[in-house]
């Protein structure tokens, strides 16, 4: 099993355990965004923003020594514990990885069950928006070899 | 609650089945009724009856069924003239909605007069459905948009309004109650101030329908558009009301069957008003169940709804506006049973969505107000709504609620 599935895997089982309880499951959404480091204000840039979601989420992307190393946030408590999942499940993962799985932890969890579909139409435009990045750096990594 | 005519909140609560249920584990309260109001079952009752009864299409069929269903259909517009209080049926054109209505207006009387160089004044706190078809209209005919501008409390002020009148003031359209905000804006003087320059005037009464005694001959406003959902009724079902003579003098909206005379391909005649503007079959059945709404907020009163809201306001301010961080977006003196807010620290989003987790539905977000957002500098507010179903104790958990909510990110 690849580290993203087994990372994949991993959540659904943590979510399993919150029983499916709204609260409980908010509250340690927002536990997971605390943990995310806040990005600087120069990297919450206009051009960051990721088109598609309700609230502010920022998200960027670098190359660390031929790994892609993903560094997001959101405006809001909720939204950047969701945003830590998906930065948790790709971050730090070679580019063709990235490009290759099947990202399917939102819906074993039951996502639309906590954020509703427009906020998972947000989530689509992030894992989007995190797939051109792979795509991208990994272009650069086979032009510059 | 109880007033002298047997009234009580709990007998009314008792015909909304929708109320009586468990989100997320907690007892349902709904607080989101200035996007959409729920139904009594005798609004759905209405509607079962018209599919299982009465289906058919209206106005031209000569068996009973068309002639049960255009009956009901014709119901609902005596019902809507009275509720409003409009000189004369036709005056009473069927529409989806307020969004509706007021693209009709732009559109049907906008289009044919009014012209480049002419003025059209709004004000700073519609909603986006009374600013878009008026932009379009301008771009449309080269005429010239002008807002009205909100002072800090949520209330526009007469002179700002008087200030902006012209000669060449050609419509008014304004909000009789904002949704963002409550206020009640004084459309009595505004409408008689644009009269005494030849403006004509839209009142947008989709907030004031479910609060407000309607009365269009006393306003003497030109045109009213409000929804049947945000009173009590089905999605769907709009009234725009317009003056006998303002209405024959537009052209049509849309064209199609129910609204021609006669039709050659050497021309068209159209029909007299209001079927000059209701193309196609319309939202039969909603209107036909629409009816049952107006009856429900005649039978209940506006004394009465009046007061019981502005209990449910006053018990909001009571209970709310002592939270940690709490701040109210819009303060006007005049102001119906809206709540929009903020707490300090805390995005909207977050607060909905905890909310939502105790059963508690609001909105969040800018409300179709973008322009208002702005204003204030913010991205949107959360919005607490009320009804004639909610109760105090409804405040009362929504109040421990939040203060519950905003001390987890106190920490």
């Amino acid at each position: 099993m690849s580290t993203i599935a087994e990372k994949q895997k991993e959540i659904v089982e943590e979510f399993s355990m919150l029983d499916g309880d709204m609260e409980m499951t908010i509250n340690y959404i927002m536990e997971l965004g605390e943990q995310l480091p806040e990005m600087t204000e120069d990297q919450r840039s206009e051009e960051n923003i990721v088109k598609g979601c309700q609230s502010k989420v920022w998200l960027t992307a670098a190359d660390e020594g031929g790994k892609v190393k993903f560094i997001a946030d959101s405006n809001t408590a909720i939204t950047k514990g969701l945003v830590s999942l998906l930065v948790r499940v790709l971050s730090d993962e070679q580019a063709e990885d990235i490009l290759k799985e099947e990202i399917t932890f939102p819906q074993q969890i039951g996502m639309n069950r906590f954020i509703g579909t427009q906020r998972s139409n947000g989530f689509a435009a992030m894992i989007k928006q995190m797939k051109l990045y792979a795509l991208a750096l990994s272009s650069k990594t086979e032009t510059s070899a | 609650m109880q007033v002298a005519t047997g009234i009580s909140v709990a007998e009314i609560r008792k015909q909304f089945p929708i109320l009586h249920q468990e989100v997320n584990g907690k007892p349902l309260i709904y607080f989101d009724n200035a996007a959409t109001s729920q139904t009594p079952q005798s609004v759905i009752d209405a509607l079962v009856h018209y599919y299982q009864r009465d289906n058919a299409n209206i106005h031209r069929g000569i068996h009973t069924l068309a002639e049960r269903a255009t009956t009901a259909f014709e119901a609902t517009r005596k019902a809507a003239q009275g509720f409003i209080n409009a000189r004369e049926v036709e005056e009473i054109v069927f529409t989806k909605g307020t969004s509706e209505g007021i693209n009709l207006v732009a559109q049907a009387y906008g289009r044919k007069l009014i012209s480049e160089g002419d003025e059209i004044i709004i004000t700073g706190m519609e909603h986006h459905s009374n600013i878009v078809p008026w932009q379009m209209l301008c771009q449309q005919t080269g005429a010239k948009l002008k807002v009205i501008p909100v002072a800090e409390n949520g209330e526009i002020k007469l002179e700002d309004f008087e200030a902006l009148l012209t000669e060449k003031t050609r419509f008014v359209s304004v909000v009789y109650i904002s949704n963002s905000l409550g206020t009640v804006n004084p459309v009595e003087e505004i409408i008689s101030k644009a009269h005494a320059v030849g403006a004509k005037v839209l009142i947008d009464a989709a907030q004031a329908a479910p609060h407000h005694p309607l009365d269009v001959q006393k306003l003497d406003c030109d045109f009213l558009a409000l929804s049947g959902h945000k009173m009590y009724g089905p999605t769907g079902v709009g009234v725009l009301y317009g003056k006998r003579e303002v209405l024959e003098a537009m052209d049509p909206y849309q064209g199609g069957g129910e609204m021609i005379r006669d039709v050659s391909f050497d021309g068209t005649t159209y029909n007299d008003i209001p079927y000059k503007f209701e193309a196609g079959t319309p939202n039969i059945a909603d209107v036909v169940a629409f009816k049952a709404a107006i009856e429900f907020v005649e039978g209940i009163g506006y004394d009465f709804l009046h007061q019981h809201e502005m209990t449910l306001l006053e018990r909001g301010k009571e209970k709310l506006y002592g939270i940690d961080g709490f701040q109210p977006i819009g303060t006007a003196e005049n102001k119906a049973s809206v709540i929009s807010f903020l707490v300090d620290g805390v995005h909207p989003f977050d607060l909905g969505m905890w909310l939502d987790a105790k059963g508690i539905a609001v909105r969040t977000g800018h409300h179709c107000t973008q322009p208002l957002m702005d204003h204030f500098n913010i991205d949107g507010t959360v919005r607490a709504s009320f009804a004639v179903y909610n109760t105090v104790e409804e405040i009362d958990t929504f109040a421990e609620a939040l203060t519950e909510i905003v001390k987890k990110f106190r920490k």
